[in-house]
């Protein structure tokens, strides 16, 4: 246990160094900006805007640091070539695996819990400063505690994209880990149709095979109640709770099986 | 310390972006690229195409989607009564908005008030709006304002008294409806319209959260103050015309000392007399121009 904790410190300080918090400034200015900037051209929907516009962003960003930083966590030991020294340390390669994808969630963390930080602080202003004739009107509270749900989800979501980011680099190119979990990411979102392929296929096989797609492809689509959140519509906890544990359950599938193929891969 | 070398390159990238802008801003003058017949594209017109292509930022897309309805509907608003293309892209893009996301209320009850609103003022689609807020009753068949909605279209619009009163009958059954639906469906079904119900439903929607839904219910009732007005003038003018061969003229009702000054409408520009007839109406220039055309009592 101790070794992943070491792995996964070091991995959120190189995140740190490679100026990852940067982008939680241009968070930051991208919403009090547009803040301002809505009020003029929306028609009185600026505050739905600013949440849409924060949740979007949260997801966005750390969707950018999920790839670009997981497709690296393997292969850059490997370039580096300090993964020798590395694994000749008492460091188990399952635990170099989990230590390295418990470093990014950990960055991907401390950035939704700014972002979600910032995203409250805008709105609180809007809250303030809004008469309550004009705040009646929202469709949710301002500073509504149900937007968390959709954080929540959105950072589940992140934690399963790291995982395939990092199961990708384990067997392939940094360029290709990207495009494949991009893709995969794509993919996910159109999940939910796959399910349904029967009802515009013919073919009994065809539809079974898009039907096993589905279970096998990630569910992203269902990690985004962004909409309903913002609209005051009801979340329930227990949507959430299942939501998460799906999430969970298919990153720790994913650990298992890049600790399989990193087991295997022969770095003499 | 900059070096004397570093310093030179700085201000010499300064004098180049400088005369870039310089020239953007000349090659704008000679060149004018705004063509407001092109500004009216849409590249994509399927909502849920467009759903697809968004992935999980559907919401967002959508608020992009009601920023240009805005923006699109104001300009064309301004853009004087000659532009060919006035109010074309209004219904499309509010559509695209309300597929995207389902839930924007306020797309809805923008359509239903600017859809409908006759030339130059809106396009004059009433059956947009109505098609409008019948896809959002199929995502919220429980609010009550949608079917009030439809109801002051038919009834304001279209002068279909019954269709309203069906529509104001059936918001009133709904939760958290106002008590004032059902005795107004009733008034429509009984005297068809006044201005007196005409003034009513506007007053409601003045009460809105909404500074422009307010703004245009303001304005609607300032025209119903004018339409009021007018029938006292002419009502005056028909009482003192003018001598045998002389023509309608507010100087000539001054001279008469029936009037002493220029009558002004609610907005402050003044009223015009038509010279043969005597009828009076809001000046061209006035922000209440056009009228409404006023709907009729049933017999």
């Amino acid at each position: 246990m101790r070794a992943v904790r070491v792995v996964a410190v070091n991995v959120f300080r190189e995140s740190v160094r490679d100026r990852v918090p940067y982008n939680l400034v241009l968070f930051a200015i991208l919403l009090i900006a547009s803040s301002y900037l809505l009020g003029q051209l929306t028609a009185g929907q600026d505050v739905k805007i600013i949440k849409d516009l924060g949740l979007a962003a949260t997801s966005v960003f750390g969707l950018f640091i999920a790839i670009f930083i997981g497709i690296g966590l393997v292969s850059k030991e490997v370039e580096r070539r300090s993964i020798y020294s590395l694994l000749s340390k008492p460091v188990s390669r399952a635990e170099f695996i989990t230590g390295k994808y418990a470093g990014l969630v950990l960055t991907l963390a401390v950035n939704v819990t700014v972002m979600a930080i910032a995203v409250y602080l805008i709105l609180a202003y809007m809250v303030w400063t809004e008469p309550p004739t004009i705040r009646a009107g929202w469709d949710a509270p301002g500073l509504d505690p149900a937007m968390l749900k959709a954080i929540l989800l959105i950072f589940v979501e992140l934690m399963l994209i790291t995982a395939l980011a990092l199961f990708f680099s384990t067997f392939s190119t940094p360029l290709l880990s990207a495009g494949l979990t991009f893709g995969v990411y794509v993919a996910g979102h159109f999940n939910s149709d796959l399910k349904n392929f029967d009802k515009v296929v013919s073919s009994k096989v065809a539809a079974q095979l898009a039907r096993g797609a589905y279970h096998v492809l990630p569910d992203l689509s269902a990690f985004d109640v962004k909409t309903q959140v913002v609209h005051g519509l009801p979340v329930t906890m227990g949507y959430v709770a299942s939501t998460t544990l799906y999430g969970l359950a298919y990153v720790a599938g994913l650990l298992l099986v890049s600790t399989l193929i990193f087991s295997r891969r022969d770095f003499k | 310390m900059m070096k004397r070398r570093d310093l030179a390159m700085v201000a010499l990238a300064a004098v180049a972006f400088a005369a870039a802008v310089s020239l953007q801003v000349l090659r704008d003058g000679w060149y004018p690229r705004d063509d407001p017949e092109q500004e009216q594209i849409l590249y994509v017109r399927s909502g849920p195409a467009l759903q697809r292509m968004a992935l999980s930022f559907d919401a967002l897309l959508a608020d992009v989607y009601w920023i240009r309805a805005i923006q699109q509907y104001g300009g064309d608003r301004l853009s004087g009564p000659g532009a060919r293309t006035k109010y074309q892209l209004l219904y499309p893009l509010l559509d695209l908005t309300t597929t995207l996301d389902p839930y924007f209320n306020i797309a809805y009850r923008f359509g239903a008030i600017f859809l409908s609103e006759a030339y130059p003022g809106g396009p004059g689609r009433p059956e947009q709006s109505v098609a409008l807020l019948r896809k959002a009753i199929t995502v919220m068949p429980n609010k009550w304002q949608y079917y009030h909605d439809i109801g002051f279209v038919y009834y304001w619009r279209w002068r279909d008294y019954q269709s309203a009163a069906l529509w104001f009958n059936r918001a009133s059954a709904l939760p958290n409806a106002p008590n004032w639906l059902k005795p107004l469906a009733a008034s429509m079904l009984v005297q068809g319209n006044d201005r007196a119900s005409a003034r009513f439903l506007w007053q409601q929607i003045a009460k809105s959260e909404e500074p422009w839904l307010r703004r245009s219910a303001q304005r609607s009732l300032l025209q119903l103050q004018a339409l009021d007005q007018i029938d006292q003038l002419e009502s005056v003018i028909r009482r003192f015309p003018p001598a045998a061969g002389e023509q309608y003229s507010w100087a000539g009702l001054f001279k008469r000392g029936v009037l002493i000054r220029q009558p002004v409408d609610p907005a402050g520009a003044p009223y015009v007399i038509d010279p043969e007839t005597g009828h009076v109406r809001v000046a061209d220039q006035s922000p209440l121009f056009p009228m409404p055309e006023e709907p009729r009592r049933l017999q």
